[in-house]
């Protein structure tokens, strides 16, 4: 707590409080709850950014709901009225759009952060897990939201997107009926993908993010195995600040820091609305997808026509699925089970992990 | 005689599928089967008319020295005199015609008469062009028939055959630039880039049966066909009486004749403006034909400079689609401000162009007002970015105390 | 640091939190107030009152950016098409006595379906359909 002597006048008022609200427990509670301190503490703070960028999403996108209509016929204009002639409208649909990239990128940066500080090991693998699932997650609001302004660029990459989903062995063709809600991308696609977009993803990733943060509230946040190391072999406790009001305050600098930028960047840059889907328009040239999706669509325009006798993207689908198996699996192939972690091996499947996704990611790009 | 007449009937009434020139010609090689390929794909062979309905002769038989008999009325090749004769036994029968197309012409000969290649034809002079020349011998298609010689896109090249020949032009003492002319021209571009089959070719001015250069009195009219505001201008212009007086051409003394190229503002004002080949530019005229230059000029460089104020509030997310809309009237008031230029007289041009100016400038103020807007959500960012900077330092200043106050 | 120092760093903090809160505040409420044009729809838009319109006549219509051309041919019968001409994009009228669609600009000529009948467009315009909503005509897309 604040090192501050409280007035009478608070004291009185939150005796009041505590006596309604029996909130002592709570406040016990935050005031045991520390964060180690290291030279890598800065990372710990990616995942308190991404949490604050998804409540900017919640409220953005509840916000952008009140316009918006899931039809084809309806959707982009009313994405455009929501832009031209909604107060506001510009700087609440930009700062979706942005928060929505920001998000993506300080997840990720968060679980190749916990990769390298080992915060993967016992007892926290489900933490990984959900993780892995909440990333998953915001991969699929990313890939739904995309399409719901209707435009010609989201159309295309959506019909590119789920085209692939069919290459997936046996059920692909289940696999991408399921997607599109058909057997092309058109209005039943759009409204599937709205409903994913604001109730089957947020509830699933409500669900998951509580079960995410109450493990690392049960656990605590881990401390690298190197820090731990140096502290027992001194015969002292690894270093720790406070979370309330430290690493809070910390914290609560950083958000109002990814505020000011969202801020700039929608402002500063509002994001294109484009021209309306014509789905019997033909595909305009340098399709791409967002640049999340930029390494796997890469990756599969690089594998032949057909390898080994499978086809090229039945292959590059079976790899996708061994990486985000392998990497989703970390936890355990990155600990012996006497709990102690295997540091080389982790760091540099971290690292080959981290070269692929961004060499890739740049060659799409520049593509 | 009653024998004969039997015959005769025996030989028109055709047996049903039986065409023995199409047979045996078919079989041939060279020049003698050429005709029986190229006919089928003609207008004629779709509705089942055969070779004998023009060469006569009886197709009944196989006998080539019966179904080509004199006796069978075989009559070869028509002389090329003999051919619009030979079209009009059909053509110019009304109720023939009307079993194929009720609404079809039936007056091209009388028209052709009265046409130059007609009239030479009468003197004797087989060399101009006969119906053949135009619409092809054997394999005549519909002139609705993209394949045909004179469907419109065709039609230049079909006229070009004969009229862009110096050696076949030598002897009527005509020029062959017409051809290489009309290919400049903003009508061709209209009709084979743009696709416009209703963009002028030859025949819609020259008439297609009836090909002859209008007189120098009809010029307007024809052009009038289309562009009739100007027409009308024109007429009601002191140009009307002072050209025809000089028996000059009307509107081709500013736009020439085959070669009429897109207009622009350069022929009324500027180095090359075709009003100073007759008016002195200190001169009255001169001095309206600027006038009216700088009117023009003046509201098109309005309009553009307020397409570029409304693009740019509107890239940078402003609502400006009211204004961009009303840039279309503006714009209408600078076409018909180029239409009143053939009025020749400076109230006409100048009343639209005030017009559009008075629009183009209200629409510039809605984009200076958008870009206003785009400054005050500038602004708003600004403050609410100071706010959180003010707030950021704060909680710096807070964890610089706490740090403090603990050690 | 001197409770006066401290008390200024919280008002620093204080002002700058409660201003910030305020700024995030202001376009959200201003965004769900409802705008001037209550609805996105470009589908359909009200071309006027019925009464306002003689048989007979035509006027321009707004539709989204795009003007449309709206025809009452007789009491109750309305039509309505894309006013651009097909030909250099400009904007058609009624011609009434002649009950046609005509161009000013290059006199082309269009009957009351759409279709080309004279002058050099070349393609037919876009019709709307009309319906009546009380007193409202209302011109959608068809």
């Amino acid at each position: 707590m604040l090192p501050i002597q409280p007035s009478p006048r608070r004291k009185a008022i939150a005796a009041w409080f505590q006596d309604r609200l029996a909130w002592d427990s709570v406040r016990e509670f935050i005031a045991h709850k520390t964060v180690p301190v290291h030279s890598g503490t800065i990372w710990y703070a990616f995942g308190g950014i991404t949490l604050f960028l998804f409540v900017i999403q919640v409220v953005t996108g509840i916000l952008l709901l009140v316009y918006y209509r899931p039809t084809p016929s309806e959707a982009y204009e009313s994405v455009q009225f929501i832009v031209t002639r909604v107060a506001f409208g510009w700087l609440i649909r930009s700062i979706h759009i942005w928060s929505a990239n920001l998000l993506i990128l300080s997840a990720f940066v968060h679980m190749i952060s916990v990769a390298f500080l080992h915060a993967y090991r016992k007892p926290r693998e489900l933490v990984w897990l959900s993780g892995i699932v909440l990333l998953a997650l915001a991969l699929g609001f990313g890939f739904s939201g995309y399409l719901l302004p209707w435009n010609t660029i989201s159309f295309f990459a959506t019909k590119v997107g789920t085209d692939m989903a069919t290459f997936i062995p046996w059920m692909g063709s289940t696999v991408g009926r399921y997607l599109r809600g058909g057997d092309a991308v058109g209005g039943a696609t759009l409204t599937r993908f709205f409903g994913f977009h604001v109730a089957v993803l947020p509830a699933l990733t409500s669900l998951f993010l509580l079960f995410h943060l109450g493990l690392v509230q049960k656990f605590g946040i881990s401390t690298p195995p190197w820090v731990e190391k140096r502290s027992r072999g001194a015969g002292t406790r690894p270093p720790q600040m406070p979370f309330f009001p430290d690493f809070f305050l910390h914290e609560l600098m950083v958000w109002y820091g990814a505020l000011a930028l969202l801020g700039i960047l929608a402002a500063v840059f509002p994001w294109e609305l484009g021209q309306k889907a014509d789905a019997f328009a033909s595909a305009p040239a340098g399709i791409r997808p967002e640049w999340y999706f930029l390494a796997p669509f890469y990756t599969l325009k690089l594998i032949p026509g057909h390898v080994a006798g499978m086809e090229g993207e039945v292959v590059g689908l079976l790899g996708f699925g061994l990486l985000a198996f392998w990497w989703a699996a970390l936890p355990f192939w990155g600990a012996r089970p006497d709990g102690t972690v295997r540091s080389k091996l982790v760091t540099g499947g971290a690292v080959a992990f981290l070269a692929y996704l961004s060499t890739f990611s740049l060659l799409g790009y520049l593509r | 005689m009653k024998y004969a007449l039997l015959l005769l009937l025996l030989a028109a009434a055709r047996l049903p599928g039986k065409d023995s020139c199409l047979e045996c010609h078919s079989q041939m090689t060279g020049d003698l089967q050429a005709p029986a390929s190229a006919f089928q794909s003609s207008v004629h062979f779709q509705h089942g008319f055969t070779c004998a309905d023009c060469h006569g002769g009886d197709p009944n038989s196989d006998d080539p020295d019966a179904s080509m008999s004199k006796a069978h009325g075989f009559a070869g090749v028509p002389p090329r005199t003999a051919v619009p004769k030979l079209c009009a036994r059909c053509h110019s029968n009304p109720n023939f015609m009307r079993k194929y197309n009720p609404s079809e012409r039936v007056d091209q000969n009388a028209e052709y008469a009265t046409s130059v290649h007609g009239q030479h034809l009468a003197k004797g002079d087989a060399a101009v062009a006969t119906c053949i020349d135009c619409h092809g011998i054997h394999d005549i298609r519909a002139a609705r028939d993209p394949l045909s010689p004179v469907y419109p896109l065709n039609l230049p090249k079909t006229c070009a055959h004969c009229h862009a020949d110096a050696a076949h032009m030598a002897p009527y003492k005509i020029p062959t630039n017409q051809y290489a002319d009309y290919l400049k021209s903003v009508h061709w571009e209209e009709l084979s880039k743009r696709g416009d089959l209703s963009a002028p070719n030859c025949a819609t001015c020259h008439g297609n049966h009836g090909a002859k250069p209008p007189a120098v009195s009809s010029v307007a009219a024809v052009c009038g066909t289309c562009h009739v505001f100007e027409e009308q201008l024109f007429d009601k212009s002191p140009h009307q009486p002072a050209f025809a007086a000089m028996s000059a051409g009307t509107c081709v003394v500013c736009h020439s004749n085959h070669a009429i190229l897109k207009t622009s503002d350069q022929l009324l004002g500027g180095k090359n403006a075709v009003c100073g080949e007759c008016h002195d530019p200190d001169s009255a005229g001169g001095k309206t034909a600027a006038q009216a230059a700088g009117l023009i000029q003046d509201l098109q460089s309005r309009i553009a400079a307020a397409d570029a104020i409304l693009e740019q509030a509107r890239t940078s997310g402003i609502e400006v689609s009211e204004a961009i809309l009303r840039q279309t009237d503006a714009r209408q008031n600078l076409v018909k401000a180029r239409a009143n230029v053939h009025a020749f007289a400076i109230q006409a041009v100048s009343q639209p162009v005030q017009a559009g100016l008075a629009i183009a400038a209200e629409d510039y103020r809605a984009g200076e007002a958008a870009l206003k807007e785009k400054n005050i959500r500038r602004m708003g960012l600004a403050t609410s970015l100071a706010a959180i900077l003010v707030t950021m330092a704060g909680l710096w200043l807070i964890i610089r105390w706490l740090h403090s106050a603990r050690t | 640091m001197p409770p006066a120092r401290r008390n200024i760093v919280f008002w620093i903090f204080g002002g700058g939190f409660i201003g910030s809160l305020i700024s995030f505040l202001y376009p959200v409420v201003r965004f769900l107030n409802p705008p001037a044009v209550s609805e996105a729809s470009v589908n359909e838009v009200v071309g006027g009152k019925g009464q306002d319109l003689a048989p007979n006549a035509g006027k321009i219509v707004k539709f989204g950016t795009q003007p449309v051309l709206l025809i009452r041919l007789g009491q109750t019968e309305w039509r309505a098409f894309s006013a651009v001409c097909t030909h250099l994009s400009c904007i058609v009228q009624y011609d009434a006595p002649r009950k046609l669609i005509w161009c000013a600009c290059h006199n082309g000529q269009y009957d009351l379906s759409g279709k080309v009948i004279a002058g050099p467009p070349p393609a037919p315009l876009k019709e709307y359909a009309v319906h009546l909503r009380g007193e409202d005509v209302v011109i959608s897309r068809s």
